[in-house]
């Protein structure tokens, strides 16, 4: 049932009488809708991928939805930081993806995004949204979107982690052959990897861990704390200089934002796709 | 080239009007204004519009034109279809005296709530010094002319009438940051307050306001967030306050 915003907003008393909720001629409707489509297929596939539990590694590679695989459940080799915790059959990716989403939930230019395409407060710029009341970010739960440096933090933590991740995949496991063919064990086969080499896997950790630093590098609380919350940059000449650093990959946030977002989506895909078929993942050396 | 230029005008008062046809003759490197201006000339002699510079810098003929929040003195008909229809309105968000003319007082209200510059006790004038750097900061928000198509276009007061009494309004918001950051300015609970009494925690952040500054005045990156910020260092961030009562200062250098 449509909410009545009769007497409110735009057809306020006193206010022009007009009876649109707007009069824009353009295509205002567009980029809500492109964002919306965007962001609900990444959360499907998000969710399902994390329930999946499964098809997340081929040494060395690691989808970045798994990494760091804390679990008892996690296959052998794919425990960067050691078994943390035991939590049955579900999936390894639930324990830590709280912390990535949390940091896009949180972030300024996704907030924008979800609000306008999600929440339709307001749709676009002068297009009148379709709730009588609004108490923006002073309330539960949206209050808690002021935790956002808190997630920023975390958010750091995985970009190292992940760093790592791309790092180790210049490595390639049981050299003249395929792990597959290794005569021991999994866990055998990943202890005898050798250094030097690089995938397709590699470029793709690599392009992904690379597009995390340069989202979270221009992220606003980033901005903030390396020098925004200074009254008197004239005394912090380094911190002013960072400052100034930050403040132009902040003009690309947004960008980073979807680059990123398509870069972790597009990780995963490739990690799961040569997880079934090994032989996909071409070693250029 | 002249063009024949079909118009919607709205024309009424606080009470009643509607949206009125018109045709007029328009060249190529007029702006809206100019054309208002015409039909003013020609044939509707009553039409009222608030203008002054015609030069985009005194932010007096703020209206909407096809429904976006714009200075009609800086909106070139160029960018309208020949067979594109040209509606007019006066500002969505504020009662209208007559015809395009909007009451705006709210925002000189709101004006009034933000507490001006202190100047340090032990400086006389002519003794405070600013290094450029931290002059340029707030140059960006010294561009603002007032045109109030921020306050116009912000979702929170445009389509909460309610939301009036109890938030600022982005136009404020650059204000309140401006002086936040300001060297020498003394007053330090701006950002208490700006949550508090300005009502900072209503804006969503959509950036709509920046979107329609004339100015391009990056409102949201440079203003909003920064000051939602350092409402986070002194309000909702339990290390930054446990850090600040330990280095016994307010947090902000």
């Amino acid at each position: 049932m449509a909410i009545d915003t009769s007497g409110t907003g735009v057809f306020s008393e006193g206010r022009a009488k007009l009876s649109a909720r707007t009069l824009r001629t353009d295509k205002w409707w567009l980029q809500p809708l492109i964002a919306f489509l965007a962001l609900f297929s990444f959360i499907i596939y998000a969710t399902w991928r994390a329930f999946e539990g499964a098809h997340y590694f081929l040494s060395p590679l690691i989808s970045p939805f798994y990494s760091p695989c804390l679990t008892t459940k996690c296959v052998d080799g794919s425990s960067l930081l050691g078994h943390w915790a035991s939590i049955g059959t579900i999936s390894p990716a639930l324990l830590i993806l709280i912390f990535p989403l949390g940091f896009r939930m949180t972030c300024y230019y996704y907030r924008k995004t979800y609000y306008r395409s999600f929440w339709m407060s307001p749709p676009a710029c002068a297009v009148a949204e379709p709730h009588a009341k609004y108490t923006g970010e002073t309330r539960k739960p949206l209050i808690l979107q002021n935790a956002h440096r808190y997630f920023f933090y975390a958010g750091l933590v995985f970009n190292v982690l992940l760093t790592i991740d791309a790092i180790l995949s210049f490595r390639r496991p049981f050299v003249g052959g395929n792990i597959e063919t290794y005569p021991g064990s999994v866990a055998q086969a990943h202890e005898v990897l050798k250094w030097g080499h690089m995938s397709i896997g590699t470029i793709v950790l690599l392009a992904n861990a690379t597009f995390l630093w340069l989202y979270s590098a221009s992220c606003h609380t980033c901005r903030h704390t390396i020098g925004g919350r200074l009254r008197n940059f004239s005394k912090h000449p380094v911190r002013y200089k960072a400052w100034t650093i930050v403040s132009a990959l902040n003009h690309k946030h947004q960008e980073f934002a979807w680059v990123s977002l398509v870069g972790v989506a597009f990780a995963d895909i490739y990690v799961r796709t040569v997880s079934i078929h090994p032989l996909l993942n071409h070693y250029f050396f | 080239m002249a063009r024949t230029l079909k118009l919607r005008i709205w024309r009424g008062n606080d009470e009643d009007g509607a949206l009125q046809d018109v045709t007029v003759e328009g060249n190529n490197g007029e702006v809206v204004l100019d054309i208002i201006h015409r039909v003013q000339a020609t044939q509707m002699g009553d039409l009222a519009v608030r203008w002054n510079c015609k030069a985009g810098k005194c932010g007096s003929c703020s209206m909407e034109i096809n429904g976006k929040p714009r200075l009609a003195c800086m909106t070139q008909i160029s960018a309208y279809g020949d067979d594109e229809v040209i509606t007019i309105t006066p500002l969505r968000a504020f009662p209208v005296i007559k015809d395009l003319v909007t009451d705006v007082s709210f925002n000189y209200k709101k004006a009034m709530e933000v507490r001006a510059y202190e100047h340090p006790a032990d400086l006389k004038p002519g003794e405070a010094r600013m290094q450029q750097v931290d002059v340029e900061r707030s140059q960006e928000f010294r561009k603002c002319i007032e045109c109030f198509l921020c306050q116009d276009t912000c979702h929170v007061i445009r389509d909460h009438e309610e939301n009036k009494k109890s938030f600022a309004g982005p136009r404020f918001f650059i204000r309140i940051a401006e002086l936040d950051m300001h060297p020498l300015d003394t007053l330090r609970n701006r950002k208490q307050t700006a949550q508090s009494e300005h009502g900072l925690g209503m804006c969503n952040i959509t950036k709509c306001c920046t979107e329609v500054c004339p100015e391009h005045i990056r409102i949201t990156d440079n203003a909003i967030i920064p000051m939602k910020e350092r409402v986070v260092d002194v309000k909702y961030d339990p290390l930054r306050w446990l850090g600040s009562v330990i280095r016994k200062r307010d947090g902000i250098l």
